[in-house]
């Protein structure tokens, strides 16, 4: 996929954050992703949504680079993933830890840190304020001591966002940051995204409510094994490219998606794919 | 003499055991460790076979090959689809089975004791004393225990940050460049090392205990890190002292004792823990209860 704004990048000079090529994942020999490409601008908030099964996790971990691929090619500012990895920042789903492990918040988001201190460097007094700063930004600051199987579910989740924000990436990954967050941790998330975006940097969300995607992302990457739409939201988010992405299973779709109260449904619980 | 010599070696294994078996429990992997501890059997007599002596670092080398391939054996067989833990079942208990025979062909030619190895010798550890220009530096098992903690110690304390964090959460340390793999394999042979220094002391059966009950005990008993390794190695010296005194009282096997101890602390542990025990936690809730009622 090639569009105009990324030719415009290569004539300046300025590398994509992400470009993905020809990617394809496979589980026991099941292809769960196809020969996927894109490319995405740089400072955008952009949404990753498809069916359960539709491979949109695995799409994430394959660009990382923490699943073997069975092709393609993922450049990240031009190079491979495995060089960029200072650029990158990465919040996996909450439920892939254990958050009994003996540690608190603000130790967590010290994780974030980790990265830059190479093989033998221990967090400093620098990293532990900024990793305070971090918690802070997510409304977290008097959490810091707090052992983290004590926090409610979307503080736990606003925790691994700031651990996010201690990594100081450029490009950040985010897998289902929304997921059975309550009203306030919604809200500190997308005003932590649009922070980010005047930053500058480049967010991928790994997203399931369709109602909230017009209002919280600039493009839209539909996916199910294939890619099947990349674009800016308002020409991408459509009904038929929903329908062709959702297949039969989009229960209705509003006639007015940008209507107030658009009622979009996706029957819950579904799973397994075409 | 022969006291503080037991005592020594009993609390350097509550140690190297303590350490490693934090990471095991928090990594969810006691059952490699048991896995671990019954495979590097194998590898114990075929090094006994070849240098004859029960204390050379051929065999610690040995037990160490033995240990990864265990791990890689089971890796292998769980990424091909087979159960987690009966590909831990499989694994181990045939190798087990493969130093058991071992042990029954060649143990009268090399004087290799099969109870020695199964439940360990720890009372005669005193016997068998390194010496140099007759002079005596004390027992070997204290020396090769105290370099694998030495070992341990630096390596954990090293890559503390790389252990936490593969621990806690491996995407993340993948994701950041952490060689997670490499970091599985040192700790997997972290492990084999404590297991080979510990089986002639608690024997390779009841080292497991070792690795998995004190670290247990500590996961109840605080919510960092740091301290939960503290404890577990404090909970593994206390054992060996209540083990020890109690070996002696009733005239019963010292390693038994032993780990024994280790369940009854942990069992106190669970039932008194200021923040997680059982008691604890009835009692939080009738206060509830009744502060509902009012």
């Amino acid at each position: 996929m090639s569009h105009a704004a990324s030719n415009l990048y290569k004539e300046q000079g300025n590398k994509p954050p992400l470009s993905v090529s020809g990617l394809s994942a496979a589980y026991q020999k099941k292809p769960v992703l196809r020969n996927v490409s894109f490319e995405v601008k740089e400072g955008e908030l952009i949404g990753v949504i498809g069916p359960n099964g539709a491979g949109k996790s695995t799409m994430i971990k394959a660009a990382l680079g923490l699943i073997p691929t069975i092709g393609g090619e993922v450049l990240v500012y031009g190079k491979p993933c495995k060089e960029q990895r200072k650029l990158i920042g990465y919040v996996p789903q909450r439920e892939s830890v254990d958050w009994d492990f003996p540690t608190n918040a603000l130790d967590v988001v010290l994780m974030g840190t980790y990265g830059r201190l190479g093989w033998f460097g221990r967090p400093k007094a620098k990293d532990k304020a900024l990793a305070l700063e971090c918690l802070e930004k997510v409304g977290m600051g008097d959490f810091a001591d707090r052992q983290i199987s004590q926090l409610s579910g979307g503080q736990q989740q606003r925790v691994f966002l700031a651990r996010a924000l201690a990594q100081n990436a450029k490009l950040y990954f985010m897998d289902e940051p929304f997921a059975g967050v309550d009203a306030a941790t919604e809200k500190a998330i997308i005003t932590l995204l649009q922070e980010l975006k005047k930053q500058g940097k480049t967010v991928i969300v790994v997203h399931h409510d369709l109602a909230t995607v017009q209002q919280y992302f600039d493009s839209v990457l539909l996916l199910n094994v294939e890619l099947q739409a990349f674009g800016p939201t308002k020409d991408t988010f459509t009904r038929e490219q929903l329908q062709r992405t959702y297949g039969g299973r989009l229960a209705f779709l509003d006639s007015s998606l940008t209507g107030e109260g658009a009622g979009i449904a996706v029957p819950k619980g579904e799973s397994g794919h075409e | 003499m022969s006291d503080f010599w037991i005592l020594l070696t009993g609390s350097l294994v509550a140690a190297c055991c303590g350490i490693v078996g934090v990471f095991l429990v928090l990594r969810k992997m006691a059952m490699i460790g048991d896995a671990i501890s019954h495979s590097v059997m194998p590898g114990i007599v075929i090094a006994f076979l070849i240098s004859g002596s029960r204390d050379s670092m051929l065999m610690m080398f040995a037990a160490l090959v033995f240990g990864l391939i265990t791990v890689l054996l089971i890796g292998l067989f769980q990424r091909s689809g087979i159960q987690s833990d009966a590909s831990i079942g499989v694994v181990f208990t045939a190798l087990f089975a493969i130093g058991v025979i071992l042990v029954s062909l060649f143990a009268r030619q090399v004087h290799l004791d099969q109870d020695a190895i199964l439940y360990g010798e720890i009372a005669f550890v005193h016997w068998n004393l390194w010496e140099i220009g007759g002079m005596s530096l004390g027992p070997k098992a204290v020396w090769l225990l105290g370099v694998t903690l030495l070992v341990i110690s630096l390596i954990i304390g090293l890559f503390y940050k790389q252990f936490k964090i593969c621990s806690f959460d491996p995407a993340l340390a993948a994701a950041i460049g952490i060689p997670v793999a490499f970091f599985h394999y040192l700790l997997m042979g972290l492990v084999s090392m404590a297991t080979v220094s510990s089986f002639e002391s608690v024997g390779a059966i009841l080292v497991v205990g070792m690795l998995i009950v004190p670290a247990s005990t500590a996961y109840l008993l605080t919510e960092k890190l740091g301290t939960m390794i503290a404890l577990s190695i404090a909970a593994g010296i206390v054992s060996t002292f209540i083990g020890y005194s109690a070996s002696i009282w009733l005239d019963a096997s010292i390693a038994g004792c032993i780990v024994c101890a280790a369940g009854l602390l942990f069992l106190a542990a669970f039932l008194f823990s200021p923040t997680q025990g059982l008691v604890v936690r009835k009692l939080r809730m009738r206060s509830l209860a009744v502060s509902e009622t009012r």
